[in-house]
């Protein structure tokens, strides 16, 4: 893997047209605060103009991206090239929802030079999506995969998601297959993952939903990663899969890496210097803030040395990548744990990097702690 | 002129001693009712929870009796444990005489009998009290019978009385007054006081209870400790009311306290005498005997960090408890450490839990073991309260270990579960009497061993609460002694072993072996456990690795909340010992040797 040194930049867009159950980013229902969240960001924009160096990637998640008018989209993206440097060979990535797909919006999203599409498919089975309350059908998802090869996106990605209640592993496999069909260049497949403060959280609590078991999740896990390795992909991250090195998503990466990145909008986290902070997370909030001309930041934090050195162990076990052995130096007992995960087959050595294995990937959250002191 | 008397509660536990003690407290106006709060001399949290008083307290009553004369009665509160018999008669070298207190219903006990023993010892003036007499189960006439019968007291000296109502409270004191004797000793002789409890005070050094026997001390004196001949200057001296009261001088009978600017901490040794050094006494005082812990286990810090603040709260903790006595200890799993010496299991419980609460300190307990004693081959004997330096089984000639006569009281008809306890815990030579009808005494001779876990417990279990227990060591008795190690993924944690009874050697390796399956927590991968004598595997468990806690997603602003939880996880990792790559809970090695709670 590639270490990128460039920065990232990410602009929240805090709307959809209804919410899904699962989710709990930060977004709203109603459209018409679009125009007050532009010029929130317009002006959120100048609080940072100069300060980061030449970005190469731009990223537009969500919310849903994909709803923004045209025209937005397009005074959105002038203001962000006009404020700040982007490297010639910038990935620009635009979250997708596939009934928002027709050929105007694609020509659109061309004009501007979206060269990464993530499509938020999340399934290849009707009954599944409308358990999941999504606005599209299987059959929109397969015109607009259509779609982006036809208006030649040089990449496009597939959000999916398993572990439903009640889902079989036959039939995430057949959503995997239909999936690979279409020979996308990334894929993300996320076990469905219950939040408290969701509709399913509610279903949850009160008993009416349950979670996976953890030895179905492990054995969905491990079915994904063998299934999509056979067909050329490469498992880099815990939820992530690339056709080749050259398609793994290099924005994300840079959350992984601790590579800096600046985020936009409301709810939205940024990353430089050993400081991470994070702006307020209700869209209203935001935007009376910047209008009062202050930073929308909630909250700030320096990391200690030692936090430093557990969230790269955190971060660095969720990739194939690994953890550079230089870290472990002079930590004493580090030496007999990495030995025994060795032992268990949960990391191997590669190189001067320790590397988690397809089981180490499946307890990567607990990893860190036989590491801390 | 105010006279003295020196005088002791003793009792079985839960007979009512501090609630005594709290009504004449009240009785002699030291407190406000309103102020009162129940059992005033159990300072501790620790001891009110428990119910138990685990420190003597001290305190002087003003008194005027019936006929006109002021007194100064100075109650020397004693512990009510079995493992705390040595603190019992330290207290009770001190006074002149000791109130009996029975328990009106339950009738005498095992403890009231080796109290009674340990006050005549002494020589003390025996007062017998009947308490609880207003409880509808109380039974007087039985008590009294078994007060003649079983105790050789007359029965028509005990006073009756309701501690909780307030029912022969005066009596009692016009008792203290006429029947304990005025102490002897004379206020112009050289310098004697015995230092019976002390307590450190980060300010002012160590505070020093004693008796004063012979002499007199003054703030300005230079007193010297006969043990080690070391000098102080007197700071202040004085009696204690609720709190410390300051007086001019402490003279011959009087009790009371004595600060001296005293910071080295090993300088103030209970037991010992404190004279003039201008006008030292003849002799140091007799009656002390010395602490002979029974009990062993070693302390780790959790972090290696921690060490110098466990040492040094260890240094503080022994001025409080005199029981109590350690040395350095390592171990090859669990670092530098201390071996510590209790005087049972309660005991050791308790000093765990005050240096974690008042000391606030982190540690490590490993599993307790008696003092075994090894003749070799070569001749030699060796004393082992250390699992780790179990000898060589090929140079042993021979093993022994220490054996207790257990003294146990009960309503008959538990006798045949009770025996079957013993037998368990292979108790010989028992012997049975009927001091009263319906009532048992059953001796048994066990090995310390099995007594110092649960023993008593499983004793109240099988006995419904009416068994009470006491017991004393009758010395080293020969026995077939094996090591029992345990392996934690193939490594050998020394701070597990055991030494045991060859013939329960198995069945031990199973319960430890099954106690940790429980106490070690899943982990990434699989973990075995495994007992072995000798290289020999007797026995195994697993636990089973967690298969999946991978979240799905992790970006922006995951990471940090992320990462607090694993600071948050760490800080629970605080209670958990890295042996190689497994966290081994801090209780899981004391637990090892407890029986399930079932």
């Amino acid at each position: 893997m590639t270490e990128f040194a460039h920065p990232g930049l990410y602009v929240h867009v805090p709307f959809c047209k209804t919410k899904c159950p699962y989710c709990d980013f930060t977004s709203v229902t109603s459209l018409s605060s679009i125009p007050d969240w532009l010029e929130a960001i317009k002006k959120e924009m100048l609080l940072y103009r100069d300060r980061f160096s030449r970005f190469d990637s731009l990223y537009l998640g969500g919310g849903t991206p994909s709803l923004l008018p045209d025209r937005d989209l397009a005074d959105l993206h002038h203001h962000l090239r006009s404020h700040f440097p982007f490297s010639p060979d910038t990935e620009f990535t635009v979250e997708v929802n596939p009934d928002d797909i027709n050929s105007s919006k694609l020509a659109a999203l061309r004009d501007l030079g979206v060269n990464r599409i993530s499509l938020g498919v999340q399934s290849f089975d009707d009954q599944e999506l409308r358990f999941l309350k999504r606005r599209h059908t299987v059959d929109q998802a397969v015109k607009a995969l259509d779609g982006f090869k036809d208006a030649g996106f040089a990449k496009v990605g597939l959000d999916l998601m398993y572990g439903l209640p009640g889902q079989t592993e036959s039939r995430w496999l057949k959503t995997l297959e239909q999936a690979t069909s279409f020979n996308p260049e990334h894929i993300s497949c996320y076990q469905l993952t219950v939040e408290e403060r969701t509709p399913f959280g509610v279903l949850q609590a009160q008993g009416e939903m349950k979670p996976l078991d953890e030895e179905a999740g492990s054995a969905f896990f491990v079915l994904t990663s063998a299934f999509l390795e056979e067909k050329g992909y490469l498992h880099y991250e815990i939820s992530n899969f690339a056709r080749g090195e050259e398609n793994l998503c290099r924005h994300n990466l840079k959350y992984w890496q601790r590579v800096p990145y600046l985020g936009l909008g409301p709810s939205a986290h940024s990353y430089r210097d050993g400081s991470r902070w994070w702006n307020l997370r209700d869209l209203e909030g935001y935007c009376r803030v910047l209008a009062e001309g202050k930073p929308p930041v909630a909250g700030l934090e320096t990391l200690t040395p030692e936090q430093v050195y557990l969230e790269t162990i955190l971060l660095g076990f969720r990739t194939r990548d690994g953890v550079d052995r230089e870290i472990f130096r002079n930590r004493p007992g580090t030496e007999e744990v990495l030995r025994h995960l060795r032992q268990a087959e949960l990391v191997h050595n590669v190189g001067g990097r320790v590397v988690p294995t397809i089981k180490g990937f499946l307890v990567a959250d607990s990893l860190p702690l036989l590491f801390a002191n | 002129m105010t006279k003295i008397r020196n005088f002791s509660i003793i009792a079985h536990i839960d007979h009512g001693k501090s609630t005594l003690a709290d009504r004449l407290i009240q009785k002699a106006g030291l407190v406000e009712a309103r102020l009162f709060r129940d059992q005033i001399l159990d300072s501790m949290d620790l001891e009110r929870e428990r119910g138990i008083t685990i420190k003597s307290s001290t305190i002087t009553l003003p008194y005027i009796s019936k006929s006109g004369e002021e007194f100064a009665l100075s109650l020397i509160d004693t512990p009510g444990h079995v493992d705390f018999s040595y603190e019992v008669s330290r207290a009770l070298a001190s006074c002149d005489g000791v109130l009996l207190l029975v328990d009106a219903s339950q009738g005498v006990q095992a403890q009231t009998l080796s109290n009674l023993y340990k006050a005549m010892e002494h020589d003390l003036a025996v007062i017998p009290v009947i308490n609880k007499i207003d409880l509808p189960s109380a039974d007087v006439a039985r008590v009294k019978e078994q007060m003649d019968k079983e105790l050789g007291l007359d029965p028509d000296l005990a006073i009756l009385c309701s501690a909780k109502d307030g029912i022969g409270i005066d009596e009692i004191l016009e008792a203290i007054v006429e029947r304990i004797p005025e102490p002897k000793g004379r206020p112009e002789n050289p310098l004697a006081a015995l230092i019976f409890d002390a307590r450190y005070d980060s300010f002012r050094g160590s505070i020093v209870t004693c008796r004063v026997f012979e002499g007199t001390v003054r703030p300005g004196d230079v007193i010297r400790f006969m043990s080690n001949q070391a000098n102080y200057k007197v700071e202040e001296v004085g009696i204690f009311r609720i709190n410390r009261e300051p007086r001019d001088q402490l003279s011959a009978g009087e009790v009371g306290y004595l600060i001296a600017g005293v910071k080295t901490v090993s300088d103030t040794r209970i037991g010992d005498t404190i004279t003039l050094q201008s006008n030292p006494a003849p002799a140091p005082l007799p009656g002390f005997k010395d602490v002979k812990p029974v009990v062993f286990s070693s302390l780790y810090p959790i972090s290696s960090d921690d060490y110098p603040s466990l040492s040094d709260s260890l240094e503080k903790f022994k001025l409080n408890d005199a029981a109590f006595v350690y040395q350095k200890d390592s171990s090859a799993a669990l670092g530098q450490g201390f071996r510590c010496g209790f005087l049972g299991l309660l005991h050791l419980e308790i000093v765990q839990e005050r240096l974690e609460r008042e000391y606030d300190q982190a540690f490590i307990m490993t599993v307790p073991s008696v003092q075994y004693q090894f003749t070799l081959e070569d001749g030699s004997t060796i004393s082992v309260d250390n699992p780790q330096y179990y000898p060589d089984p090929i140079a042993i000639a021979s093993s022994a270990e220490p054996y207790i006569r257990a003294t146990i009281i009960a309503p008959e008809r538990y006798m045949g579960a009770i025996m079957k306890l013993c037998m368990e815990r292979r108790g010989v030579n028992s012997r049975f009497s009927y001091p009263a009808p319906g009532r048992m005494e059953i001796l048994f001779d066990m090995p310390l061993a099995e007594v110092i876990v649960d023993f008593y417990d499983k004793l109240k279990t099988v006995t419904q609460g009416y068994g009470s227990f006491d017991y004393e060591l009758i010395g080293y008795r020969e026995s077939s002694l094996v090591k029992l190690d345990i392996l934690v993924n193939g490594e050998k944690v020394d701070a597990l072993s055991l030494i045991v009874h060859s013939d329960r050697a198995r069945e031990w390796g199973v319960r430890v072996c099954d106690r940790l399956q429980e106490e070690i927590p899943r982990h990434q991968f699989k973990i075995a456990i495994q007992g072995a004598i000798g290289g020999k595997i007797i026995s195994r468990s697993t636990v089973n690795p967690f298969r999946k806690d991978v979240t799905a997603k992790c970006y922006g602003g995951d990471i940090t909340r992320k990462r607090k939880l694993l600071e948050k996880q760490k800080k629970g990792k605080r209670k958990m010992k890295m042996v190689g790559s497994v966290m081994i809970p801090q209780n899981a090695f004391v637990a090892v040797l407890k029986t399930k709670n079932d």
